[in-house]
């Protein structure tokens, strides 16, 4: 087959899913259309993690901090600045840039690296939830509620949830893009370089303080954004939803069962974990727990068994196999 | 911020120095894991809930006194641990440090969600009578459980340390810990060394379970608390070091609560964290640790 009509197929097969993807809302019913969205997001905020853990290989433990930057950024802004929620969306990913370009300055410079790199993020997002308790439970003791304004999509605010699903599918679509575009370019194959020995990819050249900030930058801005998504989803912010732990494992999971390093891992693990939260949910009731519990043993089995994740064991199952090993 | 007194000031050393001695106890057994396999133990907290809770049922359901349930909690602890290693741990020896660290996050998700799925999330507390005195000396007023939570906590550190220096299979996992090749050439079966070091190292998170129960309340994620704690000491005192997680212990447990008596609640806990990044940062082998990697 000529690479021309490869190319033309592939194009074709994405008119396909895209016509799908945009019509299924209507086709399927609001319980269903709420659970592809909340695919859509986690496999998003997947992606986004996926940049500087699954390409270049700095394990972050703790993208709740830039997740709730997100959140709270936009949020105040709207509340006390009168900001438009979309404006307040670019800021809040510019405000946890500069969160992320901070930390990763620091933890760079000073050579943290593997699980250290992965337990100070840790800290810095406990650190910003428990400023968030001081700062904020006083004055907010129910979380900070975003006035509701009716439906308009200049607010950032609908009464039905299906525009969230598109806004979702648009975020998660544009996050595949980057990573595939980053992952053509020579730029991805620095973070790879990084990520399989950083001693050589400094030895050929490759400034891997650089590059790891860049990965950093990209990363935290788009978490960022995720925040502001979920604080104009649910209308609320309140701090332990945004800045927990629980957020910081729900983002790195995806790509870690899915395929960390991998374009579509993320959306593969976000959509498994999604569709056994759901099951779970409505087998056992809505009694929150037993889907962690699933995900603890998933994740014991994918580091065991397919310690690159789903689509990283079935990459390298298909190199072997088109080797003739 | 106000400057409070000199008898609340001696009160919080006290109390810190208490506390400083359990959270020894809980970071001997990760600094010895770490030593021992360089794994960084996320599901630490989550073996010291399990140890809480035998206690507490012990207790609630058949008046066992909760000191004496240490002879439960720490062979069940041990053998769980030494499982755990057998079976999880020891297939991923070789895999990347993160990977090994997400292994035990998954353990530790396992763990505490089926606790939670059936003790419930409610926060338990043991109400055992003769622990709600207080003793009193001069201005100082220590709660009776930390008292005993310390005494025991000192004595079953230096009971381990004693193993780790006088006992062949003690030394064995020392020799294990320091140079892997060398003890392999001098015959130490490397497998059943890891074992032992897993399982000795849940054991003292075991007790120091129990001994927290009484004086703290008890539910399936109160192990995260802890296990910060405990990375923040072992980071603190060097990794892998026996002396660090001891002397860490102890520095942690006082300024936490000398803080508390200055600064207001969240911030003291605040101010561990943001110690923990700065010694990952600037002085990552600790105050005991190894300088090499």
């Amino acid at each position: 087959m000529s690479n021309k009509t490869k190319r033309s197929e592939k194009i074709f097969g994405i008119i396909i899913l895209s016509a799908i993807l945009l019509i299924l809302p209507y086709l399927i019913g609001d319980y269903i259309t709420y659970v592809t969205t909340m695919i859509f997001f986690f496999g998003y905020l997947g992606l986004a993690w996926n940049i500087l853990g699954g390409y270049a290989g700095q394990f972050s433990f703790g993208h709740a901090a830039f997740f709730g930057v997100g959140a709270y950024t936009s949020t105040l802004l709207q509340i006390h600045g009168g900001v438009n929620p979309w404006i307040g969306m670019i800021l809040a990913g510019i405000a946890g840039l500069l969160l992320g370009s901070f930390i990763g300055y620091l933890c760079f410079r000073y050579g943290l690296k593997g699980p250290y790199f992965a337990l100070a993020m840790l800290a810095l997002a406990e650190m910003l939830r428990l400023l968030a308790v001081e700062w904020m439970t006083l004055r907010y003791p129910l979380g900070i509620s975003i006035p509701i304004k009716g439906d308009s999509f200049l607010d950032f605010q609908f009464k039905n949830k299906i525009p969230y699903y598109y806004i979702c599918l648009f975020m998660m679509a544009g996050a595949i893009y980057l990573t595939h575009y980053i992952e053509q370019r020579k730029i991805g194959s620095y973070f790879k370089a990084i990520r399989e020995n950083e001693d050589s990819a400094q030895a050929l050249g490759i400034n891997t303080f650089k590059y790891k900030l860049v990965a950093m930058a990209i990363s935290s801005f788009l978490t960022a954004i995720g925040g502001t998504l979920y604080a104009q989803y649910y209308l609320i912010v309140e701090e332990e939803s945004v800045f927990g732990v629980t957020i910081s494992i729900a983002v790195l999971l995806g790509p870690i069962i899915g395929g960390a390093g991998t374009v579509f891992g993320p959306v593969l693990g976000g959509f498994i974990l999604e569709f056994l939260s759901e099951m779970t949910r409505n087998l056992l009731g809505a009694y929150s727990g037993v889907h962690l519990m699933i995900y603890g043993i998933i994740l014991i089995f994918v580091i065991i068994f397919l310690p690159h994740g789903i689509l990283g064991g079935l990459q390298l199952a298909y190199r072997r196999i088109s080797k003739g090993v | 911020m106000s400057l409070p007194g000199f008898p609340l000031l001696l009160q919080s050393i006290v109390n810190g120095i208490l506390m400083g001695g359990v959270y020894s106890l809980i970071a001997v057994g990760l600094t010895l894991i770490f030593g021992v396999m360089k794994i960084i133990n996320f599901a630490h907290g989550s073996f010291m809930m399990l140890g809480m809770f035998i206690t507490y049922w012990l207790y609630v359901l058949l008046g066992i006194d909760p000191y004496l349930s240490l002879l439960l909690s720490i062979p069940s602890l041990f053998i769980l641990g030494l499982l755990t290693q057998r079976f999880i741990i020891s297939q991923i020896m070789d895999a990347p440090a993160h990977n090994q660290l997400l292994l035990t996050l998954g353990i530790s998700l396992f763990i505490e969600n089926f606790a939670l799925l059936i003790w419930t999330p409610n926060f338990r507390n043991l109400e055992v009578p003769y622990l709600k005195k207080a003793i009193t000396i001069g201005t100082i007023m220590v709660s009776l459980p930390k008292v005993i939570a310390f005494i025991f906590a000192i004595i079953l550190t230096i009971l381990l340390y004693y193993f780790l220096k006088k006992i062949d299979l003690g030394k064995a996992i020392r020799a294990a810990s320091e140079e892997k090749e060398g003890s392999l050439t001098v015959g130490i079966n490397l497998r059943k060394v890891y074992y032992l070091a897993f399982g000795i190292g849940t054991a003292c998170v075991g007790a120091a379970g129990t001994l927290t129960a009484p004086f703290f309340y008890v539910n399936p994620h109160v192990g995260g608390i802890f296990v910060i704690t405990a990375f923040v000491v072992v980071v603190l005192g060097g990794m892998g070091s026996f002396i660090g997680a001891l002397v860490g212990g102890l520095i942690v447990g006082l300024a936490e609560s000398v803080g508390a008596a200055f600064v207001p609640g969240q911030v003291k806990q605040f101010i561990i964290y943001s110690l923990f990044i700065l010694i990952l940062l600037f002085k990552p082998e600790g105050l005991f640790g190894r300088t090499s990697e």
